[in-house]
């Protein structure tokens, strides 16, 4: 039983970081029908910077305050780089959708590297609060306290996104171009600085991830974005592609069913079965759970 | 009467539909000619002392250049099978890499641990592989577009999962899977024989640009280019999109199987780096870098960032590199930075790639940027 | 009554009367051509019909006056040229659309997709659009606005499904919200594409009893398939072939010519 509960929780955690990224994949493409494979870019770029305060918070280093900075620091640095990406050149490709994804790819590599050529390909340690490299216990589940922290963040995103959605006019925008981006434009609204926005978004929510994955892997790497992109995109195919609900299921569904088919079978099966359901999901409901049908260009 | 009508009538590549027959069959044979020079010259090359300082680290009879242009040529062939299944049938395909790991490991795991000798195994993994690729295909192929792409990305995946879990230590999990010589004939191993696997590469290089450059040119390859510009209008003629994309995804896969094969021989060994989505997605880089729409241009792309990757990575461990002053040595240290800018601007700037780049200024169009190609084929 | 004199009496931009201008508009859909040298004018009262067979071009052209597809040729709009400018900022300018597909965001509610389409909340109040509570109201930020009024006025119906996701209601409905959303706003002109296809006799009714209190206000480029709506409704018509104007003028003339509108539009007769 407490097994089940520390996998549980710590499937959980995984989903809360695979939601982060998702969401913002699946509202970009929703809206810019872009496949952004500079995501993971934006997440370990995220990371990497809100490290880099900790680490120099000197004798605050291990406190709230500092922790709470990190997080706002790795948002900003997603957002801003998300923002550069987007007008600089993702613009110039408008309606070019294929050399949209193209840069993309390149970007994602180049940056990657870059920040391997500056801080160096090996893993770091994160610095954080005490609090979460200790566990709690729960019906005798030691259960770290990360995924607490991971969970918490991801929820309140979660209850935030809604709210931009449904409360505000951009969630109003943001919702009917993932719908039918040309007669948004139609009704006199101009999607590109919707575009921008949208991006900006993601980029935030990555950023933001960043700090959280590193902390949940107990370590800072290069790659950390890139591997973690990979569920991300499954979570938004199977979610539905512009769905922010069906990336919070998704992901919680797609990291659960990945720990424990990673524990009670060989480590790895989990991945697979992972696919496998992606395959299968698809293959029944191509739009993904939320069922709506989208396709490239 | 359309041009995807005239595309299936004609056999002939964009070139010639914009210019008069006569022409056309000089320009045809014109080009034949040059790629069977290039051909001759490159079978030679071991023979020569032709050398490329800075691009090759030596003469090109040495074992170390001509191990470089062996994984060039096979490379370059690779791309050439990534451009049939994107360029030619418009399929986005995330997983090509997939297939050409397999020829590489389960070669190697029929040599090393089944102790095959070497024609058997190479035929079974060319089987395998196969047989692999079209199960794929069946599965991936019911849907299209970004499904599609999102599936053969999973399919990928998987693979590179199971490689990298190292199940029952067949796959040498992250240091790879070294070359077993004692099934293989005493011609195919030591460095003393480089030149012997530089032709092997060099004929399934051949082999393959030629069958694509076949399929392309054949009554299929039309086919195919009109499914990927057109599904309504194929189906309307009784054909379905949905089996002439298996046969293409099918076709290419097997060859990348072939590719995998003799790339284990040229490099001894199978490294799990070829698993990764990284590296399909380089297969992408060099196929637009090259130019779309031909298969020459991904050859060029391959070739091209085959020798970029590896001389960057000389380039950025010597002494020209370590010297500079931080912001320039951190992004030349690191050939993927370099290569991936360059593609970007490429991305940007050359739409079309390279060989569109040198097109343009000899005045010709056979290449286009992806989102013109479909316009492409009215012209 | 040649085809060629009456056009000529349109030509000339600076005479009042004139809305829209167009000259010489050539539009693509990817490749292929379908727009050749379009000329036409659009009065500023009343209604002018756009008619022609099925495939000449017709959608193509209010498409084409908004910048959703590419084109070439000169477009004015109250003697300012819109041809090079992006599709929102065309529309900002005054232009009230209601595409043929109705295109409405089925994912949103009525009032949300109301909101979505007026452009004054926008320059006035740029933070969050409260909806409003229960009640028939269908304004935003509780301002009362005579467009609105309107709006409320005509499409009873709607006010009291405000709160459904447009994508449940009827086509009919659908067709509602969508010329809701051009007329919350005060527009120079409206575009209106076959509001009538594949209705039932009634609604078509009501679909033009609200065009003809909408037209009263302002003039409309309305394409329509059904000659019935057509005779109540036009008081102008242009009509297209293959891609061309064939002929302009005043409506009842060209109806009351059965051979030209049998000519030019096939099988005529009321709705389909």
């Amino acid at each position: 039983m407490s097994t089940v509960i520390l996998l549980a929780v710590t499937g959980l955690g995984l989903g809360a970081l695979y939601f982060l990224v998702a969401s913002g994949l699946s509202l970009i493409y929703g809206v810019m029908r872009i496949l952004n494979f500079a995501h993971g870019a934006f997440l370990t770029v995220g990371g990497y910077l809100g490290y880099e305060v900790g680490v120099h918070a000197g004798v605050h280093a291990r406190s709230w305050p500092v922790f709470v900075v990190m997080l706002a620091v790795g948002a900003i640095a997603g957002t801003i780089l998300a923002m550069l990406v987007e007008i600089l050149l993702i613009r110039r490709l408008y309606q070019r959708e294929i050399e949209q994804v193209l840069v993309t790819v390149g970007l994602g590599l180049a940056a990657v590297a870059l920040v391997t050529g500056i801080w160096g390909p090996d893993t770091r340690p994160m610095p954080s609060p005490s609090w979460m490299a200790r566990t709690t216990s729960i019906i005798g589940a030691a259960v770290p306290n990360v995924c607490f922290a991971c969970i918490a963040a991801s929820v309140v995103v979660l209850i935030a996104l809604q709210f931009l959605l449904a409360r505000t006019r951009y969630g109003l925008i943001i919702r009917a171009g993932v719908e039918n981006r040309s007669m948004v434009a139609a009704l006199g609204i101009d999607v590109r600085r919707t575009f921008t926005a949208v991006f900006m978004l993601g980029g935030g929510l990555a950023g933001f991830g960043g700090v959280l994955t590193a902390l949940y892997n107990s370590a800072l790497s290069p790659a950390m974005g890139d591997s973690l992109l990979i569920f991300a995109f499954i979570v938004v195919v199977i979610g539905g592609l512009g769905s922010v609900t069906g990336s919070a299921i998704a992901a919680a569904a797609v990291a659960i069913l990945q720990q424990f088919a990673n524990y009670y079978t060989t480590s790895g099966v989990g991945d697979l079965i992972v696919v496998a359901a992606l395959a299968a999901v698809l293959l029944v409901r191509p739009g993904g759970l939320s069922g709506r049908q989208v396709r490239l260009a | 009467m359309t041009a995807t009508d005239d595309a299936l009538r004609q056999p002939e590549t964009a070139v010639s539909m914009t210019q008069p027959e006569g022409r056309a069959g000089v320009q045809r044979l014109l080009r034949r000619m040059a790629v069977v020079a290039i051909g001759v010259l490159a079978a030679l090359l071991p023979q020569l002392q032709v050398s490329v300082p800075g691009v090759l680290p030596g003469p090109t009879w040495t074992p170390g250049s001509l191990q470089l242009l062996a994984v060039c040529l096979l490379i370059g062939a690779l791309a050439a099978t990534y451009n049939l299944v994107f360029a030619v049938t418009g399929m986005l395909s995330f997983g090509h890499a997939l297939y050409f790991a397999l020829g590489c490991y389960v070669f190697a795991m029929l040599l090393g641990h089944a102790r095959l000798p070497l024609v058997p195994a190479a035929l079974l993994t060319l089987c395998i592989g196969t047989v692999i690729t079209l199960v794929v295909g069946l599965i991936s192929l019911r849907v299209t577009g970004i499904a599609f792409a999102m599936v053969t990305l999973a399919f990928a995946q998987a693979g590179s999962v199971l490689v990298l879990r190292n199940v029952h230590g067949l796959t040498g999990g992250e240091e790879g899977l070294g070359l077993v010589p004692a099934p293989l004939p005493t011609w195919l191993v030591g460095v003393d024989n480089t030149q012997n696997l530089y032709w092997i590469a060099l004929a399934v290089a051949v082999v393959v640009l030629a069958a694509v450059g076949w399929i392309v040119g054949s009554r299929a390859g039309h086919v195919m280019m009109a499914v990927r510009d057109n599904e309504l209008r194929v189906r309307v003629l009784g054909i379905r999109p949905y089996v002439v994309r298996l046969i293409s995804f099918t076709a290419a896969g097997a060859l990348a199987t072939l590719i995998g094969m003799a790339y284990l021989l040229v490099q001894g060994g199978a490294n799990p780096q070829i698993t990764t989505s990284s590296f399909t997605l380089t297969l992408l880089v060099m196929v637009v870098l090259g130019g779309l729409g031909s298969r020459w241009g991904a050859v060029v792309g391959g070739v091209t960032y085959t020798l970029l990757d590896q001389r960057l990575g000389v380039l950025a461990a010597s002494e020209h590199v370590t010297t500079l002053p931080a912001p320039l040595r951190v992004p030349l240290s690191q050939p993927t930075f370099i290569l991936g800018a360059l593609f970007v601007i490429v991305v940007l700037f050359l739409p079309g790639g390279l060989t569109g780049f040198v097109a343009r200024l000899t005045g010709r169009t056979d290449n286009a940027p992806l989102t013109e190609l479909s316009e492409a084929e009215s012209r | 009554m040649t085809t060629a004199g009456r056009q000529d009496q349109a030509v000339r931009p600076e005479s009042a009367g004139t809305i829209l201008s167009v000259r010489s508009l050539n539009a693509w859909i990817g490749t292929q051509q379908i727009l050749h040298d379009v000329t036409f004018d659009v009065a500023d009262r009343g209604v002018t019909a756009l008619l022609g067979r099925n495939g000449v071009g017709k959608t193509t052209t209010l498409r084409a006056l908004l910048g959703l597809v590419r084109r070439e040729g000169v477009i004015e709009l109250a003697s300012s040229r819109i041809d090079g400018e992006p599709t929102h900022r065309i529309v900002r300018r005054g232009i009230g659309y209601v595409p043929e597909n109705r295109d409405v965001f089925g994912g949103l509610t009525v009032a949300e997709n109301l909101d979505l389409a007026r452009r004054h909340a926008l320059k006035r109040h740029r933070a969050v659009t409260r909806p409003s509570r229960r009640g028939d109201r269908m304004s935003t930020c509780g301002e009362s606005d005579e467009r609105v009024q309107l709006v409320d006025r005509l499409f009873p119906d709607l006010v009291r499904r405000r709160g459904q996701p447009a994508g449940t209601l009827s086509g009919g409905q659908q067709q509602m919200v969508a010329l809701a959303r051009a007329l919350l706003n005060d527009n120079l002109a409206l575009l209106v594409d076959e509001p009538t296809k594949g209705l039932a006799p009634k609604v078509v009714d009501e679909v033009a009893d609200a065009l003809e209190v909408a037209a009263r206000r302002t003039p409309i480029l309305l394409v329509e398939q059904d000659l019935a709506v057509v005779a109540r409704l036009a008081d102008r018509v242009v009509v297209m072939t293959e891609g061309q104007v064939a002929h302009s003028g005043p409506a009842p003339e060209f109806l009351a010519d059965r051979a030209t509108v049998r000519g030019l539009l096939g099988v005529s007769g009321g709705s389909r």
